[in-house]
């Protein structure tokens, strides 16, 4: 029972010295460092698992770091939403370490190996404590850590563009955090306090000072610079396209979904739905520019001639459906944002996981070139079909059900208009989805000049496949999501 | 009336879904490949005839598969009205079925795996459709029908194919869109989407949006060609014919006409239909849609072509019963689904027997093969004068139900509407009738190598013009019977 009880620390700790650890061993002999990454990231999901059935029975779980109770310690706090979110991602984090191993080998430099797997498992453990901590300034500490480890990771297969792309991700991740500090800053300065529960008890009494608006805007901004929410989403392109194949796969999924639960986090529990909606009225706008977002991602997609830069763009628009559901901010359409947050994932995860294999085997992601790729990878283009379905909303995937909660949700709250742009975004997705199809799949049968080209190994087509499964077993037992779900967000909305 | 619970609905869906994934299987080995497509066909019309005696005795068969999302489960229905849809495209499927294995095997069309794969997933996905107990289980299958059939129109691969397939798509996926739309309306309005015999919306809102609502429904049933938005299926005749056949003829077609059908019985009902005054608003859209497009297939000179613009004029035959608002006209409506689909799959299946045998598309080619192939011209001809709606086939008997329902809905200018179509039916069969069995070929020795074609292909023809005729003769035993049914049920009274 102890060891379960200090399992949220474990959490965090156990990665951090299985980073040192890699490193040590990996210095050794080069073949120890990746199944150390493994197993740990192994354990992690295990672990997220495990508190998650333990919250949804138990109810919230509250540790206090080296016993020191807040505010003078550091809590963590994984409650129904948290909880969710880090069964998510370790989900995806545990799927991209299976599928790295093959594509690390050919895409980074080999004494470059140990090294990369250090800053994986440090970058997963990061995003991780930003998941569990409940103290906002510790949150800062751990969201840099996972973007100093992003940034490095970026440029690891050491092209001249990933260098480019690294370096603008590096100077608007700085403004970000800059951003996000300042506004952490304020809030300590308004309220004396950095623990987020007390925050959000003493806040309410200074809504008026103009100091916590402005730490309000800061880490809005802040935020949406990571989580690259149009148009701040100007570093996302390049970052998601030069990185190596398994990095795309970890930051478009665990990064970009850690930094959503983040602002949410900071705006619906920290500051709540009475600030937002009534003190300091942004619902209005955030909805406006997530249909921005979601029209303008989703052409700027069609626009494309390269898969990974394509599926890129299209990260931009999904990002506004779940920015979408924080503008509605009602029971319905924040259930469908977070199982948007996860159905994103999974398909996104398995679409660059796509992307990848056709880079391993073919060496490039151009679509001009894949005529007809469908013949030589029948399996990788199958998943891309069922995520691609999923990412347009075809039912009973997992993509109709979160649009589905999203448009009701929206309806409901009168919000028409807005809902109608919400059903032509996924004709767009169709358009840019079908894009890929066409050329993959009835490109041109008349001639086979990619005869070479087979299936990638199974390491890397078995967490695909699971990947464009679970779209669909997700989709089918909806329901069972729901029970996870709908408690998170009656407590994002100040429930119990 | 009483409502049994049975797992047979699911099993009839089940059966084409495992026999498409053992297709793909199996694939490399043809004749098994095809003897699955055979077994499950079989199996799946059994499955609907086990059924049938209950249905006929009035009892409706349902089963709860799933919790879905607010607004309805994943649940299947089987009442007297799905039953006409399913025994219609399961005797169909199964005749079909032999129909293209001759038909590909004969043209040694490519990607037949493929081919047939997406065909057995049509059918599940048409029955699906057939036994939806509520708007959100109808929408499920229609988008996957939609899907589908997308790899089954551009089957050739060439740039026509793909452009005709984009056409398809954007209207269909669009159509979609609104039908979704409109099931969440529907929703918000009451708080349920399950079909209730005679209706459930009266009374939920005001006029104008119930108005709005039936408006996204038509737009949403783009399957049923209603003119102007029938573009798509003149596009689809690219397909393979057994697809033209099978599918624009009856199962993709059908599952439009049989939404609007069931949105005017079991959703808005009959009297609240009359009273927002939809029935004229329907019938002035039918009347156009019959003689517009009578009109484009006397223009056209491409069989297939000619045949997909009558499809899309006799399609509004039943758009034109369920506008009368009257027992005789819905009576017509349902009872010209079967009715239509046998004598149009036959008319297909000829021409598609005109290519294989003699390569030849356009009507003006066909001179004198009545000599060459005297059985298929005999049944063409014999189907293209039930079209017109001359006895002794089925296609009067709709025809005098949608006269008498006309006159008893007070609108006796809907006879001249029949009527002037019956002379344009007329004016677009006979000449090709005239041709193939009067006139001579241009040169005598180019249909030297003509002969009937395959005795797969010949005896499905043959069997479907029969049953053509059977119905004239016998038109109670089924279809008539559950038909007075499905009436007596949204009505509560009897057929005259």
């Amino acid at each position: 029972m102890t060891v379960i009880n200090h399992l949220p620390v474990l959490l965090i700790a156990i990665p951090i010295l299985a980073s040192l650890l890699i490193f040590a061993a990996g210095w050794y002999d080069r073949r120890f460092a990746y199944p150390i990454t493994l197993i740990t990231v192994l354990f992690q999901f295990t672990a997220s698992v495990i508190l998650l059935l333990q919250v949804m029975q138990e109810g919230t779980i509250r540790y206090h770091l080296g016993g020191w109770a807040p505010p003078l310690g550091i809590e963590l706090v994984i409650d129904s939403f948290n909880g969710f979110i880090l069964a998510a991602i370790m989900l995806l984090a545990a799927a991209t370490v299976v599928y790295a191993r093959r594509s690390v080998e050919k895409e980074i430099e080999q004494e470059k190996i140990v090294s990369f797997y250090v800053l994986f498992q440090l970058l997963v453990t990061g995003l991780v404590g930003m998941t569990i901590t409940g103290d906002i300034f510790n949150l800062y500490v751990f969201l840099e850590i996972s973007s100093i480890a992003a940034y490095t990771l970026i440029s690891a297969s050491r092209k001249p563009h990933s260098y480019v792309a690294s370096f603008n991700y590096l100077v608007l991740g700085s403004i970000s955090a800059g951003f996000i500090l300042l506004g952490i800053g304020n809030l300590y300065v308004a309220t004396g306090t950095l623990n987020m529960a007390e925050l959000a008890a003493i806040l309410p009494a200074s809504y008026g000072l103009a100091t916590v608006h402005s730490a309000f805007l800061f880490l809005m901004i802040g935020f949406s610079i990571k989580i690259a929410f149009f148009p701040l989403h100007l570093w996302l392109p390049d970052a998601y396209t030069e990185s190596p194949s398994a990095v795309t796969i970890l930051i478009s999924t665990v990064m970009a979904k850690v930094s959503v639960y983040a602002l949410f986090r900071i705006l619906f529990s920290v500051f709540t739905t009475a600030y937002i909606i009534d003190s300091f009225p942004v619902t209005g706008f955030i909805l406006l520019m997530a249909t921005v977002a979601i029209v303008a991602g989703a052409v700027l997609a069609i626009a494309q001639d390269d898969l990974k830069r394509m599926l890129a763009y299209s990260s931009i628009s999904q990002i506004g459906y779940i920015m979408f559901a924080l503008g509605v901010a009602n029971q319905i359409a924040l259930e469908g944002g977070l199982l948007h947050i996860l159905g994103h994932a999974v398909m996104k995860g398995c679409l660059f996981m796509v992307a990848g294999m056709i880079i391993y085997r073919m060496g490039t992601s151009k679509l001009s070139e894949l005529k007809g790729v469908a013949k030589t990878m029948p399996i990788s283009c199958a998943a891309f079909a069922l995520a691609g379905a999923s990412m347009i909303g075809i039912p009973p995937t997992i993509g109709f059900m979160s649009k589905y909660y999203l448009v009701l949700g929206a309806f409901e709250a009168g919000l028409w208009p807005y809902a109608v742009v919400l059903l032509i975004g996924s004709l767009l997705a169709a358009v840019y989805i079908w894009k890929f199809i066409e050329i993959a799949y009835f490109g041109d049968h008349h001639d086979n000049h990619h005869t070479s080209v087979r299936e990638g190994p199974l390491s890397m087509l078995a967490p695909m496949v699971c990947l464009a499964v679970l779209c669909l077993i997700f989709g089918v037992f909806v329901e069972v999501l729901m029970e996870a779900v709908g408690p998170a967000v009656i407590l994002l909305l100040g429930g119990v | 009336m009483a409502d049994i619970t049975g797992i047979l609905p699911a099993i009839t869906i089940a059966i084409p879904l495992v026999a498409a994934v053992l297709i793909l299987i199996v694939g490399r080995y043809e004749n098994i490949r095809e003897g699955v497509t055979i077994a499950a066909a079989i199996a799946m019309l059994c499955s609907i005839l086990a059924m049938l005696p209950e249905v006929l005795s009035g009892a409706r068969i349902s089963i709860s598969l799933l919790p879905m999302v607010p607004g309805g489960d994943f649940a299947l229905r089987v009442d007297a009205f799905g039953m006409v849809f399913a025994l219609v495209a399961s005797i169909l499927w199964l005749l079909n079925s032999f129909y293209a294995i001759g038909y590909m095997r004969a043209l040694k069309e490519h990607a037949q795996t493929r081919f047939f794969f997406c065909l057995a997933v049509a059918i599940a996905a048409a029955i699906g459709i057939a036994f939806s107990a509520n708007l959100l289980t109808l929408f499920v299958f229609y988008e996957i029908l939609t899907i589908i059939t997308y790899p089954l129109v551009v089957h050739v691969e060439t740039p026509e194919a793909m452009k005709a397939g984009r056409k398809y798509l954007a209207y269909l996926l669009v159509g979609g869109i609104f039908l979704l739309a409109a099931t969440i309306l529907t929703y918000l309005l009451t708080g349920m989407t399950d079909f209730v015999p005679g209706g459930f919306l009266a009374g939920s809102g005001s006029d104008l949006i119930l108005r709005i609502l039936f408006l996204l429904f038509m737009v949403g049933f783009v399957k049923a060609a209603w003119m102007p938005i029938h573009g798509w299926l003149p596009a689809a005749m690219v397909a393979p014919t057994p697809v033209s056949a099978f599918l624009h003829a009856v199962a993709v077609v059908t599952a439009g006409v049989f939404g609007i059908v069931r949105i005017a019985g079991w959703v808005f009902g009959m009297d609240l239909m009359a009273s927002l005054g939809l029935g004229i608003f329907l019938a002035v859209i039918a009347s156009f849609t019959i003689i517009t497009a009578s009109l484009f297939a006397l223009t056209e000179d491409n069989l297939k072509r000619r045949l997909a613009y009558s499809t899309v004029s006799q399609l509004s035959y039943i758009l034109l019963g369920v506008s009368m608002l009257s027992i005789a006209g819905m009576t017509g409506a349902m009872a010209h689904i079967p009715i239509h689909a046998f004598m149009k799959i036959t008319l297909f299946m000829a021409a598609g027997a005109f290519i294989v045998s003699a390569g030849k598309e356009s009507i003006s080619d066909m001179k004198g093969l009545f000599r060459k192939m005297p059985v298929t011209v005999l049944m063409f001809s014999a189907a293209a004068i039930g079209i017109c709606g001359l006895p002794p086939l089925a296609g009067i008997i709709s025809k005098i139900y949608l006269a008498l329902g006309a006159v008893e809905g007070g609108m006796p200018i809907l006879l001249l509407v029949i009527i002037i179509s019956a002379v344009l039916n007329a004016a677009y069969f006979f000449p090709i009738i005239y041709t193939m069995i009067f006139e001579h070929p241009d040169d005598e020795r180019s249909l030297d190598a003509v002969t009937e074609p395959p005795l797969t292909m010949l005896v499905p023809i043959v069997l479907t013009a029969s049953i053509s005729v059977l119905i004239f003769f016998f038109p109670s035993m089924p279809f008539m019977d559950l038909i007075e049914i499905a009436i007596a049920e949204i009505t509560q009274s009897v057929i005259p």
